[in-house]
Formats: structure tokens, C-alpha cells, sequence
């Protein structure tokens, strides 16, 4: 790892004027993610900035079915909320998937969606649950937020600090991890309001996540697993690597809507 | 280079370190705590497993600056005098090992997951919790055994490991 300097933010007001000081200076939330990346070089910022001690980011409310969850919140906290379980067991069950407890113990929701890994568990459940990503400066709609591999609508300065979403009538969450990574090979997360239903996938997506049209018009329909009997998802724009290829995927995709179906229907 | 301080086993310490200086290099090398190991460096093994604010984390993975006023717990603060952690012991006696190189962070894996199952563990819910440690000489039978045991009887008293 290249040397770097380290500050520690007490604020947000305090975070954004010493990223704005710095020569090429990255926020610090968890590390899980960019730790290892400067340990392979592969990320090489001046200074990091670590919000892991602002009070703001973290915790997790609940007004009525309005959730916020705060972008400093680890994935154990998560996990472990039994507000949210009451709210949305499917997200607590998606934060107990991710990577182990040492590092469920240290990685955050923010730090997850600013990097927008294809692979990653939360984008699913923030696109599936139609969430809004709050920032120091503006809201952003789930839908606008991922653009890309590892690219999100964030400016270079901008700080997630929460994440809000209504709680859904129903909703689960599958995932089929690549059993060496434990990274999603495939993983969907299907939310219903009662009314319209919507189904994101992960890790199988060329372009990252994305709302699966098929799935969610099977699901529109029968809202069950056999409801996705027959259903075929185009291969065209999913990913193919040494793990899987896009065919397989496309039929991982249906495999584990049904399992979040099954799990949404308790 | 920053001066940092922290409580390591109960025992104030400080140091100076570059920021890049991994916690777990800050242990061995400036505290001559060698008991917690480097197996991956790629943050997938849990050699490096320590406890941090009462949680375990990889100290491979976290800067030295990072725990800047935290409290770590190590491997080498489970014991009490000659007396064993109930995790230790069980350890021994269900040979929970054979090359030792992982023991130290399945220890501490262990003891954090019992905290957090007052409850109880089931051999399912360990074999899950130990995705993050990785052991390349038992085949985990006796690890879970010995962790299983240790959970046992620990009983209600399961808070101490913390
Ligand atoms: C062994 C292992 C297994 C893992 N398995 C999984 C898995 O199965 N599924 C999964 O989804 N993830 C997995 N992860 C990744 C893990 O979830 C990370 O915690 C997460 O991707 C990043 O969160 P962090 O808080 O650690 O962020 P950091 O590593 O600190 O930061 C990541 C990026 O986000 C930026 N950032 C952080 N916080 C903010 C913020 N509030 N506002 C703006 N930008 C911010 C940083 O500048 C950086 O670019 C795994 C990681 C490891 C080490
Ligand atoms: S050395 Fe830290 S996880 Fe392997
Ligand atoms: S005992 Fe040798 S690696 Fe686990």
C-alpha cells in the first residue's frame, strides 16, 4: 500500500472541507472494500477521510412504514435490527448474506452503494424497494443512483448519509453466492406494495443491477413460484465470466426469483 | 506519521505509525503481539481476527489509525493467568487444531459468535458463522466441536468472551 494521510471527521460539514483539501482524498467508511483495494494498489488516494465517527450516519428509524437507514450503519446493525425485521425481514436476511460476521462487523450500507459493485447485495434491495439515497446535498431516486459498473450518480464529493425507503407488503430475497467469494453469482430481491411488483438482480447483469421486466410481469400476474413457471429472461445483457455464462444466469435469475417469492410469502 | 493510542488487553499502549501501517502489522511488530497471524492479507482467511470495541473484525483489513482509541482485545488476552478461555480449553480438548496457524483467529471468531448467540449455537448456525475463518488442515469437524462444547459451557455466562 502507497502511504496516505489519514484525518477523521467529527462532521459532515468537517468531511466535505478536508476532501476538498486534499490532493486526491477518498471518504473512509467501513474499509472493507477500499482497504483491500490500496492493499493491491488498485486504489491509491492521498488522504482518507473517515466518517466512521459522525454521529449523523448512523442508526436506523422508523416513522410509521417510512425506514431510514443511516449510511454509517454496518451490516450487522442491520442484521440485527429487530425494528427492521418487523419492517422488512428481507433486508435484514440480505445484510446476514454478506461476506462473514468480521466483516459484516466493519462494512457499511453506504460504503456498499457509493461502490456499486455488480455483485454486491444492498443495490438489489435499494432498487427493488424503489429507496431513496439521501445525500449532504439532494436526494437521488434508487433508479437514477446506479449507473454502471462500480458508477453511481455521486459527485466525487458527495457523501451518502442515509437511505430511505417505505416499508413493502411483501418481499424476500435470494441469493446464489459464488462459493468462493461469497459475492452474489446471481441474486434477486422481489418487494411488493400490494399493487405492482418489482424484482432487481444482482451479480448476473452486465451493466450491474438491474429490474428484471419479465420477472416482474410474471410476478404481476401470480405473485408465487409457480407464477415463473416458464418465464425466459434474455441472456443478451448478463454477464458472462470463468463463474457462469449469461445462459446460466438467465435461468439462476428465475431460479432465485422463486426462492424470494417463496420467502416474500412467508 | 501519526501518534496513535489505544487499550490493547486491558493495557493502555500507544505508538507512532504511518497511515498506511495496518493494524494487524501495529500488534506484531510495534506490540510483539504475534499471536494474531497473517494467512491471506486479502481479507478472506480471518487469521487476523481480533476484537475491536467488542467485535470481531480483520485486523488485516483495518489501518492502525482506525482503531485509534479503541479497545482490542487479542488472542493473547483470553487467558486468565494459567487459566484457559472455556474457548481455549475446548479447543485443546476436542483438538480444534493441528497446525495452529488459523487457531488464533478461529478463537477469537468463536468467542465473538458466542456472545452473540446467548441463545445458543446449533452445528449449522457455526459452520455458518465460520465463512469468514478459513482452516486448511482439520476439516473443521473438530473446530465446530470444540466451539459447540465451549458454547455449552459457557452457559448463561457467554457475556465474559466480550
Ligand atoms: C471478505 C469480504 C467479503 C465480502 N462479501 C460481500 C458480499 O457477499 N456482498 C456484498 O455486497 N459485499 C461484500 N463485501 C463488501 C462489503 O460489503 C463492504 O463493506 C462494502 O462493499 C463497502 O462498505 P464499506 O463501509 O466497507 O466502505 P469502504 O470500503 O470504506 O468504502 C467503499 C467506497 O465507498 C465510498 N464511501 C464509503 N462511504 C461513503 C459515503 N457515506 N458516501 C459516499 N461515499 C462513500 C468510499 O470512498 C469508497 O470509494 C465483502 C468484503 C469482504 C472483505
Ligand atoms: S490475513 Fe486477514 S483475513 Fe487473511
Ligand atoms: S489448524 Fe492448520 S490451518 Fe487450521
Amino acid at each position: 500500500m502507497y502511504d496516505v494521510n489519514y484525518h477523521r471527521a467529527g462532521s459532515l460539514q468537517e468531511a466535505l472541507k478536508l476532501l476538498k483539501d486534499a490532493d486526491d482524498g477518498k471518504f473512509l467508511a467501513g474499509g472493507q472494500t477500499l482497504i483491500p483495494a490500496m492493499k493491491t494498489r488498485l486504489a491509491a488516494p492521498s488522504d482518507l477521510i473517515d466518517l466512521s465517527h459522525i454521529a449523523e450516519l448512523k442508526g436506523i428509524s422508523a416513522a410509521g412504514r417510512t425506514v431510514t437507514i443511516g449510511a454509517g450503519t454496518t451490516h450487522a446493525e442491520v442484521a440485527a435490527s429487530a425494528d427492521l425485521r418487523a419492517l422488512c425481514p428481507a433486508l435484514t436476511h440480505l445484510a446476514n448474506l454478506i461476506g462473514d460476521p468480521h466483516v459484516r462487523h466493519m462494512g457499511t450500507i453506504g460504503g456498499s452503494l457509493a461502490n456499486n459493485d455488480p455483485a454486491a447485495d444492498y443495490p438489489a434491495a435499494i432498487l427493488a424497494l424503489a429507496a431513496t439515497v439521501v445525500t449532504d446535498r439532494r436526494e437521488i431516486a434508487a433508479e437514477d443512483f446506479f449507473t454502471g459498473l462500480f458508477e453511481t450518480a455521486l459527485e466525487e464529493d458527495e457523501i451518502i448519509t442515509a437511505v430511505r425507503f417505505e416499508a413493502p407488503a411483501k418481499a424476500g430475497y435470494a441469493k446464489f453466492p459464488n462459493p468462493a467469494s461469497r459475492y452474489a453469482m446471481t441474486a434477486v430481491f422481489v418487494a411488493s406494495d400490494g399493487n405492482a411488483v418489482r424484482a432487481a438482480v444482482t451479480g448476473a447483469g452486465d451493466d450491474g443491477v438491474f429490474r428484471c421486466a419479465e420477472v416482474e410481469a410474471a410476478l404481476d400476474t401470480d405473485f408465487s413460484p409457480s407464477g415463473l413457471d416458464g418465464v425466459r429472461v434474455p441472456a443478451d445483457a448478463l454477464m458472462t465470466d470463468i463463474h457462469a455464462s449469461a445462459d446460466y444466469r438467465a435461468s439462476l435469475v428465475v431460479a432465485m426469483a422463486k426462492c424470494a417469492v417463496t420467502m416474500a410469502n412467508g | 506519521m501519526t501518534e496513535i493510542s489505544m487499550s490493547v488487553n486491558g493495557k493502555e499502549v500507544s505508538g507512532t505509525v504511518e497511515g498506511r501501517t495496518l493494524l494487524v502489522h501495529f500488534l506484531r511488530e510495534a506490540l510483539g503481539l504475534t499471536g494474531t497471524h497473517v494467512g491471506c492479507d486479502t481479507s478472506q482467511c480471518g487469521a487476523c481476527t481480533i476484537h475491536m470495541d467488542g467485535r470481531s473484525v480483520k485486523s488485516c483489513s483495518i489501518l492502525a489509525v482506525q482503531a485509534d482509541g479503541a479497545r482490542i482485545l487479542t488472542i493473547e488476552g483470553l487467558a486468565e493467568g494459567d487459566a484457559l478461555h472455556p474457548v481455549q480449553a475446548a479447543f485443546k480438548e476436542h483438538h480444534g487444531l493441528q497446525c495452529g496457524f488459523c487457531t488464533p483467529g478461529m478463537i477469537m471468531a468463536a468467542t465473538d459468535m458466542i456472545r452473540r448467540h446467548p441463545e445458543g449455537l446449533t452445528e449449522a448456525t457455526v459452520r455458518e458463522e465460520l465463512e469468514g475463518n478459513i482452516c486448511r488442515c482439520t476439516g473443521y469437524h473438530n473446530i465446530v466441536k470444540a466451539i459447540l462444547a465451549a458454547s455449552e459451557a459457557m452457559g448463561a455466562g457467554a457475556a465474559r468472551a466480550a
